[in-house]
């Protein structure tokens, strides 16, 4: 019989099938970082029991750690007890540990990848939401809550509900200036926050094939934004490149015989999937959002809606008075006082090169505080060895140590009460970048942008006048 | 983990659609490293201003609603996987929630916290926050059992579905791990055929 991607994936790691429809899924992969482990271990520990497949747990610090000196003792007493907890779990139980100050460090979506932990066809699990960034390389992968966390550790399985399956087509060329950002930001608005809830998405389509891995990993990090339990998309000789090589991947003939196999994964012509939806590469534009979740974003060029354009006109007005926006604004010409270009979703080398490519010569308007937060120790090494600090540095920008930073702000990188960032991260909830800051999402080239000007801009507009048009 | 039978109680209704994990519990109140007091924190933002003064207006600072049922708009515990949110809502004194529609990783980590998320229709939801309104101490009951969730006082109803195995973990009071750690031989035995590429 056809199967879609998800189901070749998910067959293959079903140990078995339980009452009420829940499968017993065997996990390949299980990474851990130090704020979703610590309840998991005490649980661990009070069951008596040991870690079931310790070889299969990658452990690292992320979401708490400071992004300057992190040499120095972590100030923060709690974050210091949480990164700790950490190590000690890890030394412990005997697991992996790339810790602060080693040089695999950095969150977790983007450390799993760039080692080569990440291969089509796993399943991959992680204590956070954004673990769909994993499914870029055609593997089963999504966020699982800190008891699930503890039943990994002691059986390497999961009890889980098979989820739907949902197919998203783009299709058509990706016009000049805009990114998989973009892409994902318009799919979101189009579907809404729960628009893919229950379901796991592939990506397909000729635009998403022409998109790079990094690329592909932003489109799939967002997928939980619209509720999806995860995204993925076929792997393919883009793929294969960017794997090959790295740290953990198979090398030689293993390789060889690897890739076999993940040439096998992909939906078949006739697999049938519970929901699909169609999309024009030629209609997305750069985008932003202006309201306190992923779905409220337009095109740049767009105005705020008004209350009789929204399903949800409450919800509108309440995310409007947070924002301190008005229904029918143009966000255009907008003063922006902070650019924050990192986080899971965009902090890749790729997308270092897109901000300094443009930033280069130039300089940040005077009141913007412009802070970029590499995902990885390896990204930032990389930046240095191409120049790009010092091209950063030139135009203002403060470049800091890797990790999760004002994604959340759990460590001390927040943005003050009722002032805006311009944000490459993914969710633009209240209080998500510290208590009352403004949000608005866009792609790193619209957010370099923006740290130029001042204020909103189309990034196109911008290009336009470069080019000397 | 505690057992779920029949549960009677008033209401805490938040008519917001979109309520995210972050809301619930924000980032900065997940620094413990056990699973008590996030209760304190809970709605911590909606709930307190910044000198740490409770907000007029918020349901939680109205002592004419109370009760271990929430009551909250569609897409309910959307956003961050964080467990901490089912956490700090039980540690608050919750044991159910009423809403339209659940984020999956929310649903999964309440059921695995004796937390019962009961999705009942939009119109059902309607007459819930209505009566809330009319009767602040209105009382709901959720009976696990039967899957039925009504209000008794004005003699209406509505089933509920729940996952069978779920279900049955809540009447009794048991966890998945307990399950999955019974199938271990199972489990040794599909790894010696799972090749991993
Ligand atoms: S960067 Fe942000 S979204 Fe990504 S893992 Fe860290 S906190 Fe979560």
């Amino acid at each position: 019989m056809a199967k879609t991607l998800f189901e070749k994936v998910w067959n293959r790691h079903v140990v078995d099938k339980v009452e009420g429809g829940l499968e017993i899924l065997y996990i390949d992969r299980h990474l851990i970082h130090e704020v979703t482990s610590p309840q998991a271990f005490s649980g661990i520990r009070n069951r008596g029991i040991d870690i079931f497949r310790k070889e299969k747990i990658v452990a690292t610090a992320d979401h708490n750690v400071p992004t300057q000196n992190q040499h120095l003792p972590i100030k923060d007493a709690l974050s210091r007890i949480q990164v700790d907890a950490l190590k000690n779990n890890c030394k412990d139980f005997d697991i992996e540990l790339y810790g602060l100050g080693h040089p695999y460090q950095g969150i977790v979506h983007v450390i799993g990848p760039e080692l080569g932990i990440t291969k089509p066809g796993m399943t991959i699990v992680c204590g956070d939401s954004h673990t769909s960034t994993h499914g870029a390389f055609g593997a089963i992968a999504f966020g699982i809550g800190t008891s699930q966390v503890e039943q990994v550790m002691a059986t390497q399985c999961l009890l889980i509900e098979r989820p739907k399956t949902m197919r998203i087509n783009i299709d058509g060329e990706i016009g000049e200036g805009i990114f998989a950002k973009d892409i994902i930001l318009y799919i979101i608005s189009k579907l809404g926050t729960a628009g893919g809830t229950g379901h796991f998405v592939e990506y397909s389509g000729t635009a998403i094939w022409s998109l790079s891995m990094e690329a592909r990993m932003t489109i799939c990090n967002m997928s939980i934004e619209m509720g999806a339990r995860g995204g993925m998309i076929a792997p393919d000789e883009t793929t294969f490149r960017y794997i090959k090589g790295r740290k953990f991947a198979p090398k030689g003939a293993d390789f060889d015989r690897a890739k076999d196999y993940w040439l096998t994964l992909y939906s078949d012509d006739e697999a049938i999937f519970d929901t699909e939806h169609y999309f024009r590469a030629e209609d997305i534009e750069p985008m932003i959002t202006y309201g306190t979740n992923p779905g409220m974003g337009i095109k740049i060029t767009d105005q705020v809606p008004e209350a009789e354009q929204v399903k949800n006109p409450e919800g509108l007005k309440k995310s409007l008075a947070y924002m301190g926006l008005n229904p029918g604004e143009s966000l255009l010409g907008k003063k922006i006082n902070h650019v924050f270009i990192g986080s899971c979703t965009n902090s890749r080398i790729e997308d270092l090169r897109i901000v300094a490519d443009f930033v280069k010569g130039k300089k940040k308007a005077s009141h913007v505080q412009a802070m970029i937060v590499p995902g990885s120790r390896q990204v930032q090494e990389q930046a240095k060895k191409e120049g790009i600090d010092k091209i950063l540095a030139d135009a203002g920008f403060e470049l800091r140590q890797s990790g999760c930073s004002a994604c959340l702000g759990m460590n001390e990188d927040k943005i003050p009460k009722g002032e805006y960032c311009v944000s490459t991260s993914n969710r633009n909830f209240e209080g998500r970048q510290g208590p009352g800051a403004r949000t608005m999402l866009v792609s790193p080239l619209t957010a370099a942008t923006i740290a130029i000007e001042g204020h909103v801009v189309d990034p196109r507009a911008y290009l336009l006048e470069e080019a000397g048009v | 983990m505690e057992k779920f039978k029949v549960l009677n109680s008033s209401v805490v209704p938040i008519s917001v659609e979109d309520i995210d994990t972050d809301q619930i519990i924000p980032a900065r109140f997940l620094k413990a490293t056990s699973r008590e007091g996030f209760g304190e924190n809970l709605f911590r933002d909606w709930r307190f201003d910044s000198d740490g003064k409770e907000k007029a207006g918020f349901v939680l600072n109205d002592d004419s609603y109370s009760g271990k049922i929430l009551v909250a708009g569609r897409n309910f515990g959307c956003g961050s996987s964080r467990e901490h949110a089912a956490w700090a809502l039980y540690d608050y004194g919750f044991r159910a929630v009423v809403s339209s529609y659940f984020a999956d990783i929310f649903k999964g980590n309440a059921l695995n916290n004796g937390l019962l998320p009961v999705q009942v229709s939009e119109d059902f939801l309607a007459e819930i926050f209505k009566a809330a309104e009319k009767e602040t101490s209105i009382q709901i009951k959720i009976d696990l059992e039967s899957q039925k969730i009504s209000i008794p006082k004005n003699g209406i109803s509505e089933e509920f579905e729940i996952n069978s195995f779920k279900k049955t973990c809540l009447l009794n009071g048991y966890d998945d791990i307990d399950f999955l750690l019974s199938n271990k031989k199972k489990i040794e035995k599909f790894e010696q055929q799972h090749l991993e590429f």
